[in-house]
């Protein structure tokens, strides 16, 4: 198994060489399928014998309970809101991810930095500034991109909820005023920047427009080529 | 598409600083350095001046108020939540209130700025180029007055009550002694080294702590009146 390594500046006090198990990051929209993959992945891989942690954003200890007030008030400007996802990561990295892999866990993370990325990005951040501030984090095994085209995802998220979330929907980005219009045009613009990092970070690129057990079989394939590899 | 990111980015990124018309004036130093006597003395004779005045301290974010108390109280900071979890309270008062107050034109005093962080955070351990970047969004000030004073003299002032020093305030969180005293102690000979660092690579404006208050305050604003013409900050319609 190679030394895992950071984007880039890392963090103080982490020895890379003693991270013995493997990052894998499941990243999509909302609808795009990310938790059922996830949770199939999870049975596949305890059926194997391999023990698993797994992770998502705004889940810490530290800050998720106030990052969810936050959100719900939408009283911070894009910056502070950048940063105080970037904490919520950094906790979740220092105190679950890092002693996880420590230990020899697989790690199965819903999203990580890239959509973090995209959100500032496509809200105006400076690139350099948000990929020199996620250069805290380790760069996964592997990285699964659930991609579903914005029609599938309002079908699913109105399925699911029958209503869009404002977030999802960029409602911030003064895109549009209609909100299924500017639903639409927000993840067009995640999705395009999605399409740039793939190059840039080495993504797996998943045709999420399929059926849950074609999209497994895909993912399956490719973390025992992985595991076989390690 | 890009070129709606395009004009959103040009939107929101740095101002050019012909656009900024007010005036940023922040004050570093130790604990107990005597920082806050000045800025407040500084405060009082603008406002009792008539100029258009706006003053932030540290760590003082209403919104990221409670995240930071949880963090601290049980001591769930690592170095670099702790360096994240100020910044973001730092850009929360940057973005809705210091920087559209200097587009105002306003006179923004600052009890601390970036440069605590840089100094606390590197003491740490945090990366120091990582960390200039994550707060390059900020403005720099227009004057920065570093309160330079022995560490013998701070610690003496700060510690001669014994007062209950918390746990990150004496960085108990860098394993440096059991004893909180010592632990202060050596904490603060650190940052003490960074400021020092500091001081050519951002152009502090020194002023020598250990003079009578009355001294330095002169000294200060005189500084404040050399570089600053302040007949534009008075307020153009009478209150």
């Amino acid at each position: 198994m190679s030394t895992k390594k950071f984007y880039g500046d890392g963090l103080p006090g982490v020895h890379l060489e003693e991270l013995q198990g493997q990052l894998i990051v499941i990243e999509g929209a909302d609808g795009s399928g990310r938790s059922t993959q996830i949770a199939m992945l999870k049975d596949w891989l305890e059926r194997k014998g391999y023990a698993i942690v797994d992770t998502g954003l705004k889940r810490s200890t530290l800050v998720s309970q106030d990052l969810q007030e936050a959100k719900q008030g939408n009283v911070l400007t894009h910056t502070t809101m950048s940063l105080f996802y970037a904490t919520d990561f950094a906790d979740q990295l220092e105190n679950k991810i890092i002693p996880a892999l420590r230990a020899g866990f697989i790690v199965l993370a819903d999203r990580y930095i890239y959509t973090l990325t995209a959100r500032d990005i496509v809200r105006g951040a400076d690139p350099e500034w948000v990929r020199s501030l996620y250069g805290i984090a380790l760069i996964p095994d592997i990285i699964f991109y659930l991609c579903v085209s914005p029609k599938q995802l309002v079908e699913r998220n109105f399925q699911k909820n029958a209503t869009l979330d404002y977030w999802e929907s960029g409602m911030d980005c003064g895109l549009s005023r209609d909100m299924f219009d500017s639903f639409i045009k927000y993840q067009r613009l995640m999705q395009a920047e999605f399409k740039r990092m793939e190059t840039e970070y080495g993504f797996e690129a998943i045709d999420g427009n399929r059926s849950r057990r074609a999209i497994c079989n895909e993912i399956q394939a490719k973390i025992e080529a992985m595991l076989g590899a390690a | 598409m890009s070129e709606l990111i395009q004009k959103k980015r040009e939107l929101m990124n740095k101002q050019a600083p012909e656009q900024i018309t007010g005036k940023l004036i922040a004050v570093e130093g130790l604990d107990g350095s005597g920082k806050s006597t000045q800025i407040y003395l500084v405060k009082r004779w603008l406002e009792l001046e008539g100029y258009k005045l706006f003053f932030t301290e540290w760590n003082s974010s209403v919104i990221v108020k409670n995240a930071t108390k949880k963090g601290k109280k049980r001591q769930l900071l690592t170095p670099t939540t702790f360096c994240l979890i100020h910044a973001t309270d730092f850009c929360d008062r940057y973005e809705r209130q210091v920087l559209p107050l200097l587009r105002a034109g306003y006179i923004v005093l600052a009890d601390r700025y970036m440069f605590t962080a840089f100094a606390r955070d590197a003491v740490r351990g945090c990366n120091r180029r990582w960390v200039r970047n994550l707060y390059s969004f900020a403005l720099k000030p227009d004057i920065t007055f570093y309160f330079r004073v022995p560490l013998e003299v701070s610690l003496g002032r700060i510690l001669k009550g014994r007062p209950k020093l918390k746990y990150f305030e004496a960085g108990m969180d860098l394993g440096l002694s059991n004893d909180p005293y010592e632990s202060f102690r050596i904490f603060q000979g650190r940052i003490s080294d960074e400021y020092d660092k500091m001081v050519s690579e951002f152009g502090f404006k020194a002023v020598d702590a250990t003079q009578p208050i009355n001294v330095q305050q002169a000294e200060v604003r005189r500084t404040i009146t050399e570089s600053i013409d302040l007949a534009e900050y008075r307020w153009s319609v009478k209150r």
